[in-house]
Formats: structure tokens, sequence, C-alpha cells
């Protein structure tokens, strides 16, 4: 089997991670339950003709995508797979509110065509002229390793050289309104740099775009090498350090084979706990890092955490912002991700310095 | 007149996204599709929705509207003499 490569990288996020010669130098702190994301300047990236009907979950995506396919040097890609919790939904609220208020008339159809939660692979496909395969995975916070996955395997078979990867969701006023009515958002704003010391539940939402450009052939500007990922839409807390193990034995390490553990935290006091079973248990030793702090809790969130994972291994720098221990401070040759979401939909994904 | 063709140019700048165009920017005889303003068929279906719900006026066939959304001139033409609403 082909080894892959992450090749490039393109980020938006709540942080100014769309330029790729920084590396979290500047951290933006909030004080907030709902983050949005530091948006670049799309008409830079997307004619203003080609964006007028552009949700803002399709612009970050498409921005994010050149941004990756610029820094790999490609102007087409043999497949584009993404993965998003709830595609557009801010044109998915429109529509139905639409329906609503109009009594199921007046119907206009841009909200309608943009709703759909493949636009944004879509509208990638029809920018760069790209007609390969072109798939989304709905899988909530399991979406992008599961896009992850199918580039794997049709990488290490060599069905295709180079494929286009990524996470994108984008935040909804209405569907952020529900999440804090059932308390899955913090009913509190918060400071980020407290987030994750947070003793309430509930989490702090956000959004953003992580693509990347996977290949089985390494090139200059390659970031990591990916080893595996693996989910469980369900795993019980006394099952996980088992199936770890067992995951990282299929992988032939250990848990004293890692260099720096990236986990998932997101401040909720009823399922960090997750976390902490690796944080202080096998991993004690291990240097730990931490990101939705940063990037804020959404369904493709984990993209922003393979996006950290990939610039540790290029830069062999860990930004003080996301560092917390200092076990390890350089030499990090294997990254581990661990990843969940209210107890569910969990990820081991594994990088290998390249 | 000149109060429904102000509105109709501040309807389609809204209700397209043209965010990019100012009001005194698009002349009442400019062509709404080609090489004027650019419009295309998807705006074309958001015109007809708006001639319905905003002005009761009903267009059935599409050659209709072809010639109705010519311009704003013409557009305004046709809503002071059809409108129900």
């Amino acid at each position: 089997m082909e080894k892959v490569y992450i090749n490039s990288i393109g980020s938006i996020s709540a942080q100014k991670t769309f330029d790729n010669n920084d590396f979290l130098e500047e951290i933006t702190t909030y004080e907030d339950n709902i983050i949005p994301v530091i948006e670049p300047n799309y008409k830079d990236f997307i004619p203003p003709a080609a964006a007028r009907r552009m949700a803002k979950g399709i612009k970050m995506g498409v921005v994010a995508s050149k941004i990756a396919l610029e820094e790999a040097n490609l102007t087409d890609i043999d497949a584009i797979i993404t993965g998003t919790g709830m595609g557009c939904v801010r044109d998915s609220e429109k529509f139905v509110t639409a329906i609503l208020d109009n009594n199921e008339q007046f119907l206009t159809p841009t909200s309608f065509i943009q709703s759909t939660h493949n636009t944004v692979a879509g509208q990638i496909a029809l920018g760069i002229g790209c007609k390969g395969y072109n798939f989304t995975y709905v899988h909530s916070s399991v979406s992008f390793e599961s896009a992850l996955i199918d580039a794997l395997m049709q990488l290490e078979l060599k069905e295709a050289e180079n494929i286009l990867v990524g996470g994108v969701d984008e935040s909804g006023e209405h569907t952020n309104a529900i999440h804090k009515l059932i308390q899955h958002i913090k009913p509190e704003k918060i400071n980020s740099n407290e987030l994750l010391n947070s003793k309430t539940a509930g989490a702090v939402f956000g959004e953003g775009a992580n693509f990347f450009v996977l290949s089985n052939k390494k090139q200059d500007s390659s970031y990591a090498q990916v080893l595996g990922v693996k989910t469980f839409n369900t795993l019980a807390i006394s099952d996980l350090l088992a199936n770890l193990e067992a995951y990282l034995k299929e992988n032939n390490l250990s848990a004293t084979d890692i260099d720096v553990l990236i986990s998932g935290n997101n401040g909720d006091i009823d399922y960090d706990n997750y976390y902490t079973e690796l944080t202080n248990g096998p991993f004690k030793n291990t240097q730990q890092v931490v990101y939705k702090h940063l990037s804020g809790e959404f369904n493709t969130a984990s993209a922003f955490g393979f996006w950290l994972g990939a610039k540790i291994l290029k830069t062999q720098q860990i930004p003080s912002a996301v560092a917390i221990n200092t076990i390890k401070t350089k030499g990090f040759e294997i990254v581990l991700l661990y990843n969940q979401y209210r107890g569910k939909n969990h990820s081991f994904t594994l990088l290998r310095r390249c | 007149m000149s109060d429904l063709k102000q509105e109709l140019k501040e309807k389609i700048i809204t209700q397209l996204n043209l965010e990019d165009i100012a009001i005194d920017e698009i002349a009442d005889n400019d062509s709404l599709f080609g090489d004027g303003l650019g419009l295309d068929s998807i705006d074309a279906l958001e015109l007809i929705v708006m001639l319905d719900k905003d002005y009761g006026i009903k267009l059935t066939d599409p050659k209709e509207g072809k010639k109705i959304f010519e311009s704003i001139e013409v557009m305004a033409n046709y809503i002071a003499q059809h409108r129900t609403k």
C-alpha cells in the first residue's frame, strides 16, 4: 500500500490561519459562547459574480481549498471529498423560514440550491473545472474523518494521486438558538482562555473550513504522513483506553511512542472526562495540546485539530496557546489526535513526521 | 413612477445579492441581463417570484418575462399597469 502525505493545507478559523506562513503567532481571544471565523478578503480569491450567491460556508470552503491547492502547486485534482455536519445551514434556515413565513408560496431558488450539504464540494469543483470523484460525508462529528478515510483508501490503493479533503461548517443563527435552548451551547459567555477549565455544561460553538491536499507522492511542501484514522459512533468511556491501545497496536505503536496528544476538549464538564481518561492515564507524561478554545466546537472542528497536528510536525513547534504542558519541546515524530462530541462519534487519527 | 423604479433597484440589489453595485449605478434603461447588469436564469426566477409576492403579478409565459425584465424602465411600466397589490 502507498503512503499518504499531507502536501498542503488551507484553513479559515476563528484565528488568523488563512496565511500559511503564520502559525498561531497572534491569538484572538473571545468572551462569548459563539465565536465566528476571521474571514479573509474573499474578493482576493473569488470573482464577485461567482461569490454573490455563495453562503459563508461556501466562501470559506472555496477559499480554504484554493489556499491548499496553491500551496500544493496544483490547478486540478483527482477527487474532492468534504465532510460537514450541517452543510450550508444558513441557506437551509433561510429556505425553511421562507416556507413558513409565506405559507409555502413564493419560494425562491437560490437558498434552496445552496442549502444542500454537498454544495461546497460542488462549488469547489465548478471553480477549478474538476470532473473527478466528488463526495460529501455528513456524519456529525466524524464527518471530516469519514472524508479522510475515503481519501486514504483511494490513495493507498493508488486509485488517485492527489485528493482535496476538507471539513467545513458554518454557524447558523436559528441552529445556534436551538442549541442554546437545549444547553448544548453554554448559557454563559466565557473567556476563551478560561474555557477549558470551565465547570459548566455545554460548549462554545464555532465554525470553520480546513482543507488539505493529500497525496501518495511526497513533495517539498509536505507536512506529515497520515498513518491512519479510526472512528467509533458509540464508545463507552470504560472501553476507550482498550480500543485506543488496540488501534495503536494495529499501527505497531504504543502510548509511549506518541510524542504529542492533540485532544478535542471543549470545556463541557459533562463530556471532557473522556479526554482525561487519556491525559491522566497513559498519556500523563506525553506532550498535550488542545485547540477548541481557539476554534470553538463544530462538527468538523477536528479538521482544525488535523491542521494543528500537520503544522506541529512540519514546523516542529508547539505554540504556547495550545500547549497544556511542556513535557516535550522538540523532536516531534508521531502525533495522535482524539476527538468526540457529547460522548459520541469518536475518532483517533495518527500523523507521522515526514 | 420614479419611486417604483427606485424601489425596484433596491429590491434587485438586495434580493439578488448585488452587493458591489450601488443604486445610482443602475440606469433606468440599462439591460438587466447580458451585457448590462449580467443577471442570469436563476435571477430571472427570483424576479418572477418577486413580481408575484410583492406586486401580485403572476407570469405564466416565460417569454413574457424576457420582455418585462429588459430594464428597470420596462419593468416599472409593466408593474404599474398590472399590479394587484
